[in-house]
């Protein structure tokens, strides 16, 4: 797990890793959410992370850019340490996108200045050049022709597309995704999965908190499944999905996978430990019961 | 049995709240009609509806002092406003100075009447800085006394806007690499504003009264404002239509404010 990853990013030689976590922290008053994460993530790759809900993935994944500050440990972004509290964080954010479950759009702006107010007001750049490449991120996202709109006119799969290409604009070297198909009509979800899809082919290096089993197994180069604040197991798609070597994983998966047969599966003699979760594991997962490839789990 | 409830029986629900209806009905008439034949319509009328006086009052009552009015309103809000801003910020400071400061600015000028403050800049500033004058004139001491009572209503009105704006907007904001004040400036401050534009128009009716104050000042002709005007004009009549004048031109000024801001708070509520 830990040990395979570590191995690659040996491997992979002399560049560093564009994601390096290492041993990090973060309670939030008591709440212990992170209890020691070790994580790299190396350039072209796109790593998705799953869980049960409240396992910390979210929180992980806000740490890289320091939505949240963690509370030890160290994260490196493309080798600056972004912990470092005399680094100039919104310099390395610049180069950081992220997309999040609500899309967080702008909604005093219309489309067109969503995308084009960071690149002119971080970036410096002109009008012009800056609408010719938030064009060219809308076509890239199949939006072109809701420039002038403003968010709230827009579906939610739209919106959440809208949000891929105002990170776009700002030409990142790695983005991250945060449960960016969770809030959204089940129907919706595949347009978002698409772009991203496409994000990945081009080679864009993501780090991708998500629920779409479906998703991570296509796209993953890598999983990680966390619980309880750590990293339970680490590795290929195939591998983590597949053929999970954890206790852990193999509930949590089965649970995700197959929710109805989890359900019926719970009432003659599931675990003890698991029973009093399962309920609103099932809420969540609700959106995935259209899951097409079996995963061939015991 | 039937015969302890048949006079019970006799009124059913719907005759009793006829009755009822009826009686205040009445009530009204009643009222209606004592006032119509007690009151000396005669010395009413010459009272409050001198139509020669009236019509002496244009146009002066609307070129001078309607206008006088509005322009001590407007600059009063718009000092008030950028002092609220300023407050509000502190207010929400990290800084514990800060927000200690702005805390108690805004509970002291909360808890004073206007009158007071007027009374301080008109004639506890030339007082305590002989030789120093307030820039402005007489329209730099009601901006100023407006903006100082106005500025600390409005620091939480702004405040209450801009926690009212979602985190995740500045989220979205520092993720672009903005600054924490280039998000404040382009994607927090114009937010909070749509929100309180419905509390910012009754603020602006507040102020609109609030400007009668301007009469412990002293002042010429020229700067008289609705309530001076019409209060002078009646004094040196012994008549009360001019005051009744100058009223109807604040109401003209106050219902149409006062109904948009109802419709703007109506739309808001339906857009969320």
């Amino acid at each position: 797990m830990t040990a395979t990853s570590m191995a690659k990013a040996t491997a992979t030689g002399g560049r560093p890793p564009v994601i390096a976590i290492c041993d990090v922290h973060k309670s939030f008053g008591e709440n212990q959410v992170l209890k020691g994460i070790d994580l790299e993530v190396q350039a072209g790759e796109v790593v998705c992370v799953i869980g049960p809900s409240g396992s910390g993935k979210s929180t992980l994944l806000r740490c890289v850019n320091l939505l949240e500050q963690p509370t030890s440990g160290t994260v490196h972004v493309e080798g600056i340490e972004v912990t470092d509290p005399d680094v100039d964080i919104d310099a390395v954010r610049r180069r950081i996108g992220m997309v999040f479950q609500q899309f967080n759009l702008f909604p005093h702006l219309t489309v067109m200045d969503n995308l084009t107010i960071a690149q002119r007001r971080v970036l410096g750049r002109k009008k012009d050049e800056a609408e010719r490449i938030a064009r060219r991120n809308l076509e890239r996202v199949g939006l072109a022709d809701r420039g002038d709109a403003y968010p709230a006119k827009l579906s939610g799969g739209q919106q959440q597309r809208v949000a891929i290409a105002r990170s776009l604009s700002m030409d990142p070297d790695l983005m991250l995704f945060d449960e960016p198909t969770s809030a959204l009509d089940p129907e919706l979800v595949g347009d978002v999965l698409a772009v991203m899809r496409g994000l990945a082919a081009e080679g864009m290096t993501m780090l991708v908190v998500t629920h779409e089993m479906s998703f991570a197994r296509e796209v993953a180069s890598r999983v990680v499944f966390m619980d309880g604040g750590v990293v339970v197991e680490d590795g290929h798609p195939d591998q983590v999905i597949g053929n999970p070597q954890h206790a852990r994983t193999r509930t949590f998966l089965s649970r995700v996978l197959d929710p109805a047969a989890a359900s019926l599966g719970e009432v003659p003699g599931a675990p003890a430990g698991s029973a009093g979760s399962a309920g609103s594991m099932q809420g969540e997962v609700a959106p995935q019961v259209g899951f097409e490839r079996g995963p061939g789990l015991p | 049995m039937s015969t302890t409830s048949a006079p019970a029986r006799r009124l059913t629900r719907k005759q009793r709240r006829r009755v009822s209806l009826g009686l205040q009905y009445a009530l009204l008439v009643v009222l209606v009609l004592a006032f119509a034949f007690l009151a000396d319509w005669g010395t009413l009328k010459e009272n409050f509806g001198n139509t020669d006086l009236a019509r002496e009052m244009f146009p002066d009552v609307i070129t001078t002092a309607m206008v006088n009015t509005v322009k001590y309103t407007v600059f009063g809000f718009l000092l008030g406003l950028l002092l609220g801003l300023v407050l509000a910020l502190m207010r929400l400071s990290q800084i514990r100075a800060y927000r200690a400061l702005a805390g108690l600015y805004i509970e002291v000028f909360r808890g004073l009447p206007a009158l007071i403050i007027f009374i301080f800049i008109g004639y506890g500033v030339p007082f305590a800085f002989p030789g120093w004058q307030i820039p402005g004139g007489l329209t730099g001491q009601v901006t100023l006394a407006l903006g100082l009572v106005s500025g600390a209503y409005m620091a939480e009105t702004v405040r209450a806007g801009l926690q009212a704006v979602p985190k995740g907007q500045t989220e979205a904001a520092r993720s672009l690499g903005m600054s924490s004040t280039r998000a404040m400036v382009s994607i927090v401050i114009p937010q909070a504003f749509r929100i309180i534009i419905p509390p910012l128009t009754n603020e602006l009716v507040l102020l609109l009264k609030d400007s009668s104050l301007v009469y412990v000042l002293g002042m010429t002709l020229e700067q008289q404002d609705l309530t001076k005007y019409g209060r002078e004009i009646t004094q040196a009549n012994f008549n009360s239509t001019p005051l009744l004048v100058a009223g109807l031109c604040y109401l003209v000024l106050t219902v149409p404010l006062s109904y948009l801001a109802r419709r703007l708070e109506a739309r808001q509520a339906k857009a969320r």
